[in-house]
């Protein structure tokens, strides 16, 4: 699924040839009413609800062309060398940050999105964008344990069982990518998934290593497949990817450890130069409108953060742990974001060295 | 040799296309590469081309040349196990009736119609736990268990109270027979171009003067076919030393290898300088093998037909 940690790939040396060539298709800009009715939208696979762009062109007479992308990284290099025509883009967080710090997102005009009332305060100042100045929340989600309900001993509520124990040896999936596994570690150990500290990254870097003969793999991104196959019993994972598994295997759940997972959050942003930026906020603000949100949420089964949508949802959907872990355990969530070069090394040569040990 | 100069136009109109496509598609790439090998990064985006060696002293970290190691002798065991697999495979559709050469050489070339991530995949379907082989094992335990039932010695359990399954994968082995078996088909190629050649009537001089199978076989064929042997070694060992899906779909917790930190320089890491300066380290060792393989041609030229 969705990985929202893969940081860019880019070639800085490109930026020039970039930016003239961005200087060469620069055209004057229209005035606004002046749009056509059409907006551009780039989006994840299945991540939209069936009719969603069909109502908001009964609704606004705009026709909302939908283009999508696998990943973050995918999202982020189309962008850079110049936006190709999109109005609106859904980055997760990292990203959305990334892209803030590479200056490639028109900030966003509030007063034209008023469904943002709609949407839970508590999602209104994250750290990765204060304010939400560049971006809205369009979905969020977690990273917790998937786990056959049969032979795990009752739930596995610690990430003990994954990185500091031998009862399930040999059973254990974890995700395969430095930052995240590192970083939950860290919130193992009661630090900070974001610790920039190099002795704190070092004790999660002892942590996995003396933990290493218990795991299986260092899954890239298939645990949910892992574990619906039997292979292993335990996997670190999205939730996203556990929920689709667990429709077909009654066996299998999903949770979020109390000393906290990773939380994640795609938003919706208007990238630099996009054509349309009346059409994409009004995109934006029929997103969030109670029935809209509602709609989609129920057809995709990620966690809404739209309040008013929510509460015409029935209950399969909104207490479904899965989905909406219990609040004091999202308090202790913590959402990755952007640590600089500089840690990011950090990261990787200590993830080097766990395999290599 | 001269031609060229005699027609010029037909020269140039012959060479213009690949020349273009191999400056475009090789040497400029390539070219940008090594550039970055030697540049820093600056913040997110940019990177500044200082000349600096920071990257390639980095890339000489014992870590890194643990892993390099690592790399070179999984890809030396799984070229061995092509070469000892491949070279009776080889033999044998040279030898083969006429009309059974072509489908021979079809039913190896057949599984390179398929895409080596989606063959790898498949890899995973046969291997794991519950994966072809351990059904097969498994029947095959239920059938012996049987067996024993009826004869009156079911009690005493003697192939276990339940099957266990075999573990074969995410491990090191299971990464050499992915390589091993992505890369089979370029060891049984040109072993098969050198053995087709090979003229027979040596083989029957020398079974003729008294030498014996064995010693016929490597006093004559081996030394005859050794051209297509390295060839084979040096086509399959390259690519096994860069690959990078195959450890991350079969490996284990510990089956990292240099194409796999290569990759994360370019991805996650988001440090492009090093995974050049990487890159270009398993470059030289590359061409380092190519000189080797023309240095070992050139002596044996005496041998070659």
């Amino acid at each position: 699924m969705r990985n929202p940690l893969k940081p860019v790939s880019r070639r800085g040396f490109l930026a020039g040839s970039a930016a003239v060539a961005a200087g060469i298709t620069f055209l004057p800009k229209k005035g606004w009413s002046a749009e056509e009715p059409l907006v551009n939208f780039y989006n994840w696979d299945t991540y939209i609800g069936e009719t969603t762009l069909d109502d908001f062109q009964k609704a606004t007479g705009i026709e909302a062309k939908m283009d999508l992308f696998a990943d973050n990284d995918e999202l982020f290099a189309k962008l850079k060398e110049g936006n190709p025509g999109y109005d609106v883009i859904v980055p997760t967080n990292d990203y959305v940050e990334r892209m803030i710090v590479a200056d490639m997102l028109v900030p966003l005009d509030h007063s034209a999105i008023p469904n943002k009332a709609n949407i839970d305060p508590v999602h209104m100042d994250p750290a990765f964008d204060p304010g939400r100045k560049f971006s809205l929340p369009y979905m969020w989600g977690t990273i917790g344990i998937g786990y056959r309900k049969s032979v795990v001993d009752g739930t596995p509520d610690s990430w003990k069982w994954l990185f500091d124990s031998d009862k399930y040896s040999g059973r254990v999936a974890m995700l395969g990518e430095a930052s995240t596994v590192l970083g939950i570690g860290l919130k193992y150990l009661g630090k900070s998934l974001n610790s920039k500290d190099p002795a704190e990254i070092a004790a999660a870097e002892a942590l996995l290593i003396k933990q290493k003969p218990h795991i299986k793999v260092f899954a890239d991104d298939n645990g949910q497949d892992l574990l619906l196959s039997g292979e292993v019993d335990l996997t670190m994972e999205w939730n996203g990817d556990i929920l689709q598994v667990m429709e077909e295997d009654d066996d299998i759940s999903y949770v979020v450890p109390n000393e906290g997972g990773l939380l994640w959050e795609d938003t919706l942003c208007i990238p630099k130069d996009a054509p349309h930026p009346e059409n994409a906020h009004k995109l934006i603000n029929f997103i969030l409108d109670a029935e809209a949100g509602a709609a989609i949420a129920d057809f995709i089964q990620y966690a809404s953060p739209n309040k008013a949508a929510k509460a015409l949802m029935d209950e399969s959907y909104t207490k479904n742990p899965a989905i909406f872990p219990p609040d004091e355990v999202i308090a202790r969530c913590e959402t990755a974001i952007y640590l600089g070069e500089e840690a990011t090394r950090l990261y990787d040569e200590a993830w080097t060295r766990v395999q290599a040990a | 040799m001269e031609s060229w100069r005699k027609n010029p136009v037909v020269f140039w109109a012959l060479n213009l296309p690949p020349s273009i496509w191999l400056v475009a598609f090789f040497i400029l790439p390539l070219g940008l590469v090594w550039l970055i090998s030697f540049g820093e990064k600056q913040g997110l985006i940019d990177i500044a081309i200082t000349g600096t060696l920071d990257n390639y002293v980095r890339a000489l970290e014992p870590i890194y040349l643990q892993i390099f190691w690592k790399s070179f002798v999984m890809a030396g065991i799984a070229t061995l196990i092509c070469l000892v697999v491949g070279y009776p495979v080889a033999f044998a559709i040279a030898f083969a009736p006429d009309r059974w050469k072509t489908l021979l050489l079809m039913a190896v070339v057949l599984p390179f119609w398929i895409n080596a991530l989606i063959r790898t995949y498949a890899l995973i379907a046969v291997f794991r736990t519950r994966g072809h082989i351990n059904f097969g094992l498994e029947w095959l335990w239920e059938q012996a268990t049987a067996i024993l039932d009826l004869i009156g010695l079911g009690g005493l359990q003697l192939l276990g109270e339940r099957f266990v399954p075999v573990e074969l994968l995410y491990n090191n082995t299971a990464v050499s027979l992915g390589i091993v078996y992505a890369f089979f088909p370029f060891m049984v190629l040109p072993l098969y171009a050198n053995i087709e050649k090979l003229d027979r009537s040596y083989i029957e001089a020398s079974l003729d003067l008294g030498a014996g199978q064995f010693r016929t076989f490597w006093k004559v064929v081996f030394p005859l076919t050794w051209h297509g042997v390295l060839s084979g070694i040096i086509i399959v060992f390259i690519p096994a030393l860069g690959a990078f899906f195959i450890p991350e779909l079969l490996g284990g917790t510990d089956s990292q290898l240099i194409g796999n930190v290569i990759e994360r320089q370019f991805k996650s890491a988001n440090d492009w300088p090093f995974g050049a300066a990487l890159s270009f380290l398993l470059m030289y060792l590359t061409f380092g093998a190519l000189a080797l393989r023309a240095l070992a041609g050139g002596r044996s030229k005496g041998v070659d037909t």
